[in-house]
């Protein structure tokens, strides 16, 4: 869109995300996008699940907004086709969920489309590959390491108005929400860490009820 | 601080998409959105 616009700026997408991330955060991550429920159910596969290490996987995280910076904003503005439109850089070249849930199925009832397939739609099938692997074996790793919408969503989390909140007063320091949180967030330090994508599990194992979720502007009502 | 920041985005946000609206973007949307996206497939 960032290229595609005559402005340059997309006005009216960028509103628009910005405003579902300050209305929700990451809880779009958690519970509307598509591809998180996909990866949920990959997850599912049971199959040798692994942590990936603190020192690869701090520095990995940071990939996203990497990849938001240059794929989503920087290239689309800069490197555009000969005809002068912009590429959407990230779509065409990463993002496996389009090949995913609209590519193959349109290839499976269109012979014209198939026909038109070459080597970026190869390429993107192996990214799809190494994306599903991945997902077998760790818990959401295009949310956490590719996601530039995640990034963006992430960054707005510490202010969203639906948010997580720890009652100091009745955590008992179990840690049973650090060990269940499967996005790894260290949820007594920073509950609405840019990695939280609101899922509750930690809500729901906390002994003490000391974790709450809600919208901060309507905490009489919302509030237990 | 917080408070400010959570509603100054909000009203830049919508702002925004009045902006987007005034000068007619969402048609440019949903003329992206309802064709298909040959890039996003993998075939573009």
């Amino acid at each position: 869109m960032l290229g595609g616009s005559v402005r340059g700026i997309p006005y009216y997408v960028t509103g628009i995300i910005l405003l579902y991330g300050i209305l929700f955060g990451r809880l779009i991550c958690g519970f509307l996008c598509p591809f998180g429920f996909v990866q949920d159910l990959l997850y599912r596969i049971k199959a040798g699940k692994m942590r990936v290490p603190r020192g690869v996987d701090a520095p990995l995280r940071k990939a996203k907004y990497v990849i938001l910076v240059v794929f989503v904003i920087l290239l689309p503005l800069t490197a555009g086709s000969a005809y002068g439109a912009g590429i959407p850089w990230f779509c065409k070249f990463i993002c496996p969920a389009g090949t995913l849930q609209a590519g193959l199925p349109l290839m499976a009832v269109n012979e014209d489309l198939r026909l038109a397939t070459g080597v970026l739609f190869a390429f993107k099938l192996s990214v799809l590959a190494v994306v599903i692997i991945a997902a077998i074996l760790i818990y959401r790793p295009f949310c956490k390491y590719l996601c530039p919408l995640g990034a963006i969503y992430g960054l707005l989390n510490r202010w969203s108005f639906y948010g997580m909140q720890v009652d100091k007063s009745r955590c008992v320091g179990c840690g049973a929400c650090e060990k269940t949180c499967k996005m790894d967030v260290e949820v007594r330090k920073n509950v609405n860490s840019p990695e939280c994508i609101r899922c509750g599990a930690c809500k729901s194992v906390c002994p003490g009820g000391a974790i709450r979720s809600e919208f901060s502007c309507a905490k009489k009502i919302i509030r237990r | 601080m917080n408070r400010a920041v959570k509603y100054g985005i909000l009203i830049f946000a919508l702002a925004l998409i009045t902006l987007g609206i005034i000068v007619g973007e969402p048609l440019e949307v949903f003329r992206k959105a309802a064709a298909v996206c040959l890039e996003c497939i993998g075939v573009g």
